[in-house]
């Protein structure tokens, strides 16, 4: 069994950016509202452990992400990496050491590559800015290492490419390799495959696991595709408007799922020869704007099972099982 | 779901038909040979990694080829008349009125400046004749065919989800009652919830309208529930071809197998994926043979150097030299 303790911790984050009125609403005083992006959000990972964070778009996935590399700022709650709070390090000393430990796969690597920069380059990049090589030699053979660890053999076959000769699948190994180069603890993957072929989706995968497997490295998986986070993840975490309204095990989220958003996201996703869940008619409407946020449960306006208490009371994460909570007010009985 | 088609005239033809874009110098083969048909009201997936050649054909039939792609080869016939795929001015009258197409950017395909009311009335003054005012009603009458309050038509494309953006797309391509919709990776851009309700929009419209839908994707999952036939491509020419219902039961090509194996699927309880080894293959210097013979896990040596004929095989049709043709009636697909 993995070792328990966390690696990243989650407490109560919020981020929410201002709405910037017009120059007449500032000159009145008129309040201006804000996205709550992420609204009081409660999040662990452990050590090797493979976390999938799930959601539509607008549920303030990718802005999870961004908070934990540092590249947003919370405006509430906490942000601790091996029991050290992050939330308002800000000094380059200190977020060198935390970008050693911590790193980021983007989604689109047609464009989280420079066009101009070789393979060896990009890979090079970050352990040349973080200083954590002495010399040429030593240099190149890290890079080396994470290219044959992202699937790229024999990794000097890639050195002196550029970005344009390799194919989509090729790219997006180097941006992995890139992250790899500087042994993190934890990566956060934001849609890592998205934007592949199905056919090369699995090979992608198969790193990812593999750097689990061998480095005991954490991941944090984002994404929209509910049976992809099953197939990786040890827990899945349910994410809606900001706000986590399930977690649990991969298999407890797929195969019991206790929340009627989680449910109708299992059902809209196209499955082969898989029959539709009874009871749980389809969601109507779309994700409603978190500038405005619905009053109580803010998944009742869409909720095929609402009832009068979700209209004005916001549910509590509600324990339904072992390491399985659920934010709905049904989850009670 | 279950149609069933009478055996006359196919409402689309599709003969050998091969295109090339091309490059400095050597032309580059898009689509080497694609024949299949179309019948009134069914709906066709075509199902392909990128550079496979699905959205050259579903181009090539609507009449969209870009100018640096020629038809080297082959013919596309609708309602048994020829179609002049390659003569842009003489397509004009067949484009939207008979075949029209989704696309996969709702809001690259959309004019921002115009209400989303008047980019749905155009084509109807354009291609209908119809006065402003006409045309108007008509746009209302569209969109609340898809779904879409009438009130909202006064907005612009910017004030509508993704979800309602695709929606508008829809209504645009009802415009002109075509016979055939095609989409191009229609939800793709769109999260699961939404993805379900244009599919099932999607079905919906046909058997209201009798439509018969070529759906262009990478998706596999995707098809099993919205079409009745599968095509499945790569490298430009045509795999294997079947019901819905055969390709996932049985599937016979090696590369369809593994295309199947490669979604993750919580039904089977297997927290395994097989990836296809290799990458997509490079359509300058296509491989010997079966195209898909460097990555295939059964090649067997007259893969390298044959290419195998699309051959009836049950109900459907497979190029493979693991299943030969039962018959010999069957075009060969040959360069």
């Amino acid at each position: 069994m993995r070792d328990s303790s966390d690696i990243l911790r989650l407490e109560n984050l919020q981020v929410h950016f201002p709405i910037q009125g017009g120059l007449f609403d500032r000159m009145l005083g008129r309040p201006c509202g804000a996205v709550r992006a992420v609204d009081g959000l409660d999040l662990n990972v452990g050590r090797g452990e493979i976390v999938a964070l799930v959601g539509e778009s607008g549920s303030g996935k990718s802005t999870v992400g961004r908070v934990i590399t540092k590249l947003s700022q919370p405006t509430g709650g906490r942000l601790l990496f091996e029991g050290r709070d992050m939330t308002s390090q800000r000094s380059s000393s200190a977020l060198r050491s935390y970008r050693h430990h911590v790193q980021m796969i983007f989604q689109d690597a047609y464009q989280a590559l420079n066009p101009r920069h070789t393979t060896f380059d990009i890979v090079a990049e970050p352990l040349r800015s973080l200083r954590l090589v002495d010399n040429d030699a030593q240099l190149s053979e890290r890079v080396s290492e994470a290219l044959a660890a992202a699937g790229l053999n024999p990794p000097g076959d890639f050195f002196a490419r550029f970005p344009h000769e390799l194919s989509g699948g090729q790219r997006q190994r180097v941006v992995i390799a890139g992250a790899l180069a500087v042994k993190p603890e934890l990566i956060v993957a934001d849609e890592p495959v998205s934007m592949l072929d199905v056919s090369i989706r699995a090979q992608i995968l198969q790193v990812l696991v593999d750097l689990r497997d061998r480095h005991n490295m954490a991941l944090l998986f984002i994404t929209h595709d509910l049976p992809l986070a099953w197939l990786i993840a040890d827990r899945i975490a349910v994410l809606y408007l900001g706000k986590l309204v399930e977690i649990g095990s991969a298999d407890d989220i797929t195969f019991k799922p206790r929340h009627p958003y989680t449910v109708a996201l299992l059902n809209a996703t196209p499955q082969i020869g898989g029959a539709a869940r009874p009871g749980v008619p389809a969601l109507q409407g779309e994700v409603p704007s978190a500038a405005r946020l619905p009053n109580g449960c803010r998944f009742h306006p869409r909720c095929p099972l609402a009832f009068d208490r979700c209209k004005v009371e916001e549910p509590p994460a509600i324990e339904v099982g072992p390491h399985h909570m659920s934010a709905c007010w049904l989850a009670e009985r | 779901m279950t149609n069933s088609f009478p055996d006359k005239e196919p409402l689309l033809r599709v003969d050998g038909l091969s295109v090339d874009y091309g490059l400095k110098g050597d032309p580059l083969r898009a689509i080497d040979g694609v024949s299949f048909e179309l019948r009134t009201g069914e709906a066709v997936a075509l199902v392909g990694e990128s550079g496979s050649g699905k959205t050259t054909t579903a181009m090539a039939i609507a009449g969209l080829l870009s100018p640096n792609a020629r038809v080297s080869g082959g013919q596309v016939h609708y309602r048994g008349q020829r179609l002049p795929i390659d003569d842009d001015a003489a397509m004009r009258p067949h484009r939207w009125s008979e075949t029209s197409v989704v696309f996969q950017g709702a809001m690259n395909a959309l004019n921002p400046v115009h209400r989303i009311t008047k980019q749905i009335a155009e084509p109807c003054i354009l291609k209908l004749g119809m006065t402003r005012g006409e045309a108007t009603a008509r746009a209302i009458e569209l969109l609340e065919l898809v779904g879409i309050p009438a009130d909202r038509g006064v907005a612009y494309p910017h004030e509508l989800s993704g979800g309602m953006r695709q929606r508008v797309m829809i209504a645009m391509a009802l415009a002109c009652r075509p016979s055939i919709i095609v989409g191009d990776e229609p939800t793709t851009a769109l999260d699961v919830i939404t993805q379900a309700q244009i599919l099932k929009l999607l079905r919906d419209l046909r058997s209201q309208l009798n439509l018969a839908l070529i759906l262009i994707t990478h998706d596999l999952s995707v098809v099993a529930e919205s079409c009745d036939r599968v095509m499945i491509m790569y490298s430009g020419r045509v795999v294997e071809d079947g019901t819905v219902a055969e390709i996932f039961a049985e599937p016979k090509h090696p590369y369809t197998k593994l295309l199947i194996a490669s979604i993750p699927n919580p039904a089977n309880g297997k927290k395994m994926i097989r990836p296809i080894p290799g990458d997509p293959p490079n359509l300058v210097n296509r491989p010997s043979g079966c195209a898909f013979h460097p990555r295939c896990p059964s090649t067997m040596s007259v893969c390298t150097t044959e290419v195998p004929r699309l051959g009836r095989f049950g109900h459907g049709r497979v190029a493979c030299h693991l299943h030969p043709p039962l018959q010999e009636n069957m075009v060969t697909v040959h360069a």
